[in-house]
């Protein structure tokens, strides 16, 4: 069973879809009870980084999921839930999860490419940096659908499991020991997207 | 790098699946919900999806039609049609709906945009600007089916739905709308190099170098097809179909 933290942010439907849809169990909930008992965890999330923690820190979430990610309940965060994993973002002052050491930062792009947009929105590739489960099955020609103005930083470069290119190349996805950060939507990315949460189901 | 998108933009009237041409004569051409389900097989990069009456019969959203197209796909969906509230947006979001277009409430109260991005994030809220040009050749916005001219240029209004917090702008040409002529090449430029945000450009795709024309010419970031995807050809009968990955491809590389 699958936990789907619903603080108030983030497409909670979708993510049970897809879960449901790959032969997963999934159940959103918010109730720090409920959560204290799960045996896994997905941290979804879109708008802006301190409105995200505002939300969870009034459900009394920031210290449960430190608890759970501790305890080695696997835990995925998407999108902004990824990115709460950091310690913090140059999107706001609140501090993060603080699980994956990093900052978040907004892409910038000066000179060198002045027709790229913000938001990076859109499909695109990814390349992986070391082998996980949680990419079984995927490989270069994996496509997902991204959309985000700021992206990861891992302090330690043994953390990074994803690259990606806009402009210059980001970490699209983090992974340390148990809890592991996709910048891209799993649940809106077809079979690609399928393929990934299936592995998290089977993690 | 980052892919030029490519989507259907298809059009409900009271539950059914419609076209029209220049905004008018709505033909029926389907069900929704089967036609979602197809282009969610097809794996498109995402669909749009707008109720063309909701605001002009000021009828509510079909959120019963809505919930069964997206419970079975797995790509982003933008809807739009009759959504005035911050309570509509959540439901719809809720659905599984990623994307809100506003159009005639964003324009009449520019703050709606910004309570929307403020809530949900810029990238789940699109401003749609329905253009027409006048008799002298002179664009301006029109909204409820363009049946009402707002008498703002379009590029006027696309800087102040950013600076509202519209995450994107997605410009029809009326004049456009179901003819296979092309895009209007002009107008999305003036749009595209006004704006940050990506624009979505809809109205007029007959061809796929159309289609490639909107991005390299027209500066836009994702195009939409709306005939393309739902007639064999002009004046041809209805066939749901969509270019394949490696068409899209060679068209974007």
């Amino acid at each position: 069973m699958i936990h789907v933290v619903d603080y108030g942010t983030g497409n909670v439907g979708s993510v049970l879809n897809m879960i449901r849809k790959v032969g997963g169990e999934a159940r959103a909930s918010g109730d720090p009870g409920e959560l204290s008992r799960a045996t896994k965890l997905l941290l979804p999330g879109v708008g802006s980084f301190d409105n995200a923690v505002q939300k969870l820190g009034k459900l009394g979430l920031p210290d449960l999921l430190r608890d759970k990610a501790r305890e080695g309940v696997p835990l995925l965060g998407i999108c902004l839930g990824m990115q709460l994993l950091s310690d913090g973002s140059e999107e706001g002052v609140l501090p993060g999860l603080g699980l994956i050491p990093g900052r978040v930062s907004r892409f910038s792009f000066g000179q060198e490419w002045p027709d790229l947009k913000i938001p990076h929105m859109g499909w695109n590739r990814v390349r992986r940096c070391k082998t996980h489960p949680l990419l079984n099955g995927l490989d270069e020609n994996s496509r997902f659908y991204f959309v985000h103005s700021y992206h990861y930083q891992c302090q330690d470069e043994a953390d990074v499991l994803l690259e990606t290119t806009h402009g210059y190349d980001f970490t699209s996805g983090v992974q340390r020991e148990n809890v592991m950060g996709v910048q891209f939507h799993p649940e809106k990315s077809h079979r690609y997207g399928m393929q990934l949460m299936r592995n998290f189901v089977e993690i | 790098m980052l892919a030029a998108r490519l989507m259907p933009c298809l059009l409900m009237k009271r539950g059914a699946l419609v076209k029209t041409v220049q905004f008018k004569t709505p033909v029926y051409v389907g069900d929704p919900v089967n036609a979602v389900r197809i282009f969610n097989e097809k794996e498109v990069d995402e669909l749009i999806l707008l109720d063309i009456t909701a605001t002009t019969e000021r009828h509510n959203i079909d959120f019963e039609t809505l919930e069964k197209l997206t419970s079975e796909c797995f790509m982003p969906i933008c809807y739009g049609g009759g959504v005035r509230t911050i309570d509509d947006m959540r439901r719809l979001y809720a659905l599984g709906i990623e994307k809100i277009s506003l159009s005639a409430a964003a324009i009449e109260r520019p703050a709606l945009v910004t309570e929307a991005a403020t809530e949900f994030g810029n990238q789940a809220i699109v401003v749609t600007l329905d253009v027409k040009k006048n008799l002298w050749g002179k664009y301006s916005v029109r909204t409820h089916g363009g049946s009402v001219d707002t008498r703002r240029h379009p590029v006027d209004l696309a800087r102040e739905m950013e600076a509202a917090g519209a995450g994107e702008i997605l410009v029809n040409a009326i004049d456009r709308d179901g003819t296979w002529s092309g895009f209007d090449l002009k107008l999305l430029r003036e749009i595209s190099a006004s704006v940050r945000v990506p624009v979505i450009a809809c109205g007029g795709a007959g061809t796929l170098p159309d289609v490639r024309g909107a991005v390299r010419e027209g500066g836009a970031s994702a195009v939409a097809i709306g005939s393309m995807a739902v007639f064999q050809g002009k004046d041809l009968g209805v066939l749901i179909k969509f270019p394949s990955r490696e068409q899209q491809d060679a068209l974007f590389e």
